[in-house]
């Protein structure tokens, strides 16, 4: 009984004591201000005498500091040098035809084809990054999908070289064309271009483990030239224990504004790789599958263009980008083949290309087309040309999409596509999707 | 031909070692302070206008290609540019401009930060964890950035160290006098309820003594929305504001909205050189923004 007696009477005493202390600290608050407003001045005006003071007597030799301290804000514990830390989130509910190995009719397959329908998460994209110390910074980005993670991106960059020389060393996206460098979070449709796909397969890109040499020209035009050259190991070369490269590759883009309200930038690129035992299928004469392994080299032609627009470069409310790429890919080499078919030469020569705009019209809301061809151009399979059917095809696509952002780290996507990538194949597709970004988002490229 | 293109480099490089400071402003009332201080001995490229958001700006070629020559980065800092500028100094090629460099120069560095989040989450909106960021609208904040500028331009250029300290000696004499003058003639605003678009003008209020009573975003980033205007305008009984402030670069939509709702005056600001025909420099930007704050409070 005394006891909790005194437990209350301790418990009123210390709320009276509160109360009288907000007070006390509010007053103590205003106080406090007032002073850290009166030294402010009298900083600023000692701060300006100092100056005076010293470009009358200064040196030039021995520049004695003004010293206002730098004021940066300050973590004492050891995890400030965590790295940045990102995971972007998506997933999709799309609706399609279902279509086994889902392909583009007369181009090799880069992949298992993407045939999945209804709901489904998109790998779950772990992005690490920091400098690494005044020389060096470095990324890594690991896609998480069920049972398996995949090393993505693991580089790192020169901080320190100057003279316009930028260097990466690691696994990286090759900065060829114009959306290969972007991983699927940035893209603009919910899907890679048709072009995109026959030219690297289902992830829509060429990765290199390797070493990027790029240039900046000191020039007002931005100009820079880069150069890389690696394993090689990815579609559409194969991987091969090797000493040496398996792949390299050119590219330059220049780039400008034109006025306030426009900017572009326009690029060619070259890439090359080198293929043993490339396996895919073939349709033999009689309509059955015949198993070919090409080997020989693979080079690639890309052109990109992109041009942005926003009233006075105020990209927050409204603007347009137009983005379009082209490319031609030419394979020479011979094919090994199981079936009824017989070993020969092997020569292909094949482009494509698309192009698309989006049109932002409120902070929230964008809408954009796309539309791409691709032609499955010369096949000549040499020996082979009376045993294998090659398809002389066009695949063509048209998407329609609009997008809302409620903020810049979210955004949920419908699209329409019709897709006569196959022959003899209409697919009208939709797919509603999001794409989440938590955590430390680093910034963007153009 | 082989001797042409020697000729070139050689004539480039020469070029570069020639020129005095190349100067790289994220922002324009940076760009004209290092002016004012560097006068001719400096060429100033500045990356955005006033009628650009500094939060949202793309990383445009043009802007690579311009930081891959400056000698010195002046940032806002304190995360304005977290969008943009880190991806222009990685790939600009560019060893002198890079953070923790002489040649990288955050203004905000230098003064005292208000707003400095507690906690940061993005359930808050963009918030920046380094504190606002618009520190320029306080005119003493430019002084202070100015001495610390000076001295960073002197380091750099030691050639020219005394040209410098001169400049920034009559900017600063100007300066104080002007500040003076702006103090006296905004005396009526002290204590002046106003609600703003963004968080742009805290440094501004927090000079003028004039009280902010609300944002038309919802949370930082987050553009106005018409359920958040209506509680704001609800709130004008018990907390009235008498203006409505927004800068050059944002829609005037919601503070017009809100100003003939409630009978407000709808204030455009220049926010920065270059957002009003009468900001043409730093005095004006200021004689501008007290003009046009009294003119609204009339």
């Amino acid at each position: 009984m005394q006891k909790s007696f005194a437990m209350a009477a301790l418990l009123a005493a210390s709320c009276g004591a509160q109360a009288a202390s907000d007070a006390d600290l509010a007053a103590i608050r205003a106080q406090i201000d007032d002073m850290k407003k009166t030294y402010e001045q009298r900083i600023a005006a000692l701060e300006q005498k100092l100056v005076q003071a010293e470009s009358r007597t200064a040196s030039p030799a021995k520049p004695a500091p003004p010293a206002p301290v730098e004021n940066r804000p300050s973590v004492a514990s050891a995890n400030a040098f965590n790295p940045e830390v990102s995971l972007i989130l998506q997933g999709q509910y799309r609706h399609a035809k279902n279509i086994e190995g889902r392909g583009i009719t007369g181009f090799v397959p880069g992949g298992e084809g993407l045939n999945t329908r209804g709901f489904s998460v998109d790998e779950t994209e772990l992005v690490l990054a920091a400098n690494i110390d005044p020389y060096w910074r470095g990324q890594a980005i690991v896609a998480m999908a069920d049972g398996q993670a995949n090393i993505e991106e693991a580089w790192f960059q020169s901080l320190a070289i100057g003279q316009g020389v930028g260097l990466k060393v690691g696994r990286f996206r090759a900065g060829i064309g114009y959306l290969n460098e972007q991983h699927p979070h940035m893209w603009d449709f919910a899907d890679a271009p048709l072009m995109y796909q026959a030219m690297f397969g289902e992830d829509a890109s060429y990765v290199q483990d390797g070493v990027q040499l790029k240039w900046l020209a000191p020039t007002a035009l931005f100009v820079e030239v880069g150069a890389e050259v690696g394993r090689g190991a990815n579609f559409p070369g194969t991987d091969r224990n090797n000493n040496g490269t398996g792949g390299g590759a050119l590219h330059v883009h220049a780039g400008d504004d034109v006025g306030v309200s426009n900017s572009w930038r326009a690029g060619a690129s070259w890439l090359k790789t080198r293929a043993s035992e490339r396996t895919s299928d073939f349709v033999d004469i009689g309509g059955a599958t015949a198993q070919g392994a090409f080997a020989g080299d693979s080079t690639t032609w890309l052109a990109d263009f992109v041009w942005k627009w926003a009233p006075n470069g105020n990209s927050t409310h409204r603007n347009f980008k137009f983005q379009s790429e082209y490319f031609v890919r030419e394979e020479k080499g011979g094919l090994t083949c199981v079936g009824a078919c017989v070993d020969s030469s092997y020569k292909t020569n094949q482009s494509g290309w698309y192009a698309q705009g989006v049109y932002q019209f409120t902070p929230q809301w964008r809408a954009g087309l796309r539309y791409e061809q691709l032609d499955s151009g010369t096949r000549d399979f040499g020996a082979n040309a009376a045993n294998l059917v090659v398809d002389s095809y066009r695949p063509k696509k048209a998407s329609a999409m609009v997008d809302y952002s409620w903020s810049e780290f979210s955004r949920l996507r419908l699209q329409v596509a019709q897709d006569k990538s196959m022959l003899g194949i209409t697919d009208n597709q939709l797919t509603l999707q999001y794409v989440m970004s938590l955590g430390a988002h680093g910034a963007h490229k153009f | 031909m082989k001797r042409f293109i020697f000729a070139c480099f050689f004539g480039l490089t020469v070029g570069n070692a020639q020129a005095d400071l190349k100067i790289f402003a994220t922002v324009p009332e940076w760009g004209a302070l290092a002016q004012e201080i560097g006068g001719s001995k400096v060429q100033v490229y500045t990356a955005t206008t006033a009628f650009q958001d500094p939060h949202r700006i793309d990383a445009r070629p043009s802007l690579l290609a311009r930081a891959r020559q400056a000698n010195l980065l002046i940032a806002a800092g304190a995360d304005l540019e977290i969008g943009w500028l880190p991806l222009v100094l990685r790939d600009s090629g560019n060893a002198a401009i890079q953070t923790g460099q002489p040649g990288y120069f955050a203004a905000a560095d230098f003064v005292n930060r208000l707003e400095v989040p507690a906690t940061v989450d993005r359930a808050h909106g963009d918030v920046h964890a380094a504190g606002n960021p618009h520190i320029h609208l306080d005119p003493r904040n430019v002084l202070k950035v100015g001495a610390a500028l000076t001295t960073r331009m002197a380091e750099l250029d030691a050639a020219n160290a005394a040209a410098y300290r001169g400049g920034y000696q009559a900017f600063a004499g100007k300066w104080q006098a002007a500040m003076g003058r702006w103090q006296k003639e905004a005396a009526p605003l002290k204590g002046v309820p106003v609600l703003v678009h963004h968080a742009s003008f805290v440094y501004l209020l927090d000079w003028l003594g004039m009280k902010e009573v609300g944002r038309l975003e919802p949370k930082p980033g987050i553009e106005p929305t018409s359920g958040h205007l209506t509680e704001l305008l609800a709130r004008q009984q018990s907390a009235p504001a008498k203006l409505v402030l927004r800068a050059a670069y944002q829609q005037d939509g919601p503070s017009q909205w809100m100003a003939g709702k409630a009978g407000l005056s709808a204030v455009m600001l220049p926010y920065t050189v270059g957002g009003t025909a009468e900001a043409k420099d730093l005095f004006g930007l200021f004689d501008d923004t007290v003009q046009r704050l009294l003119k609204g409070a009339r």
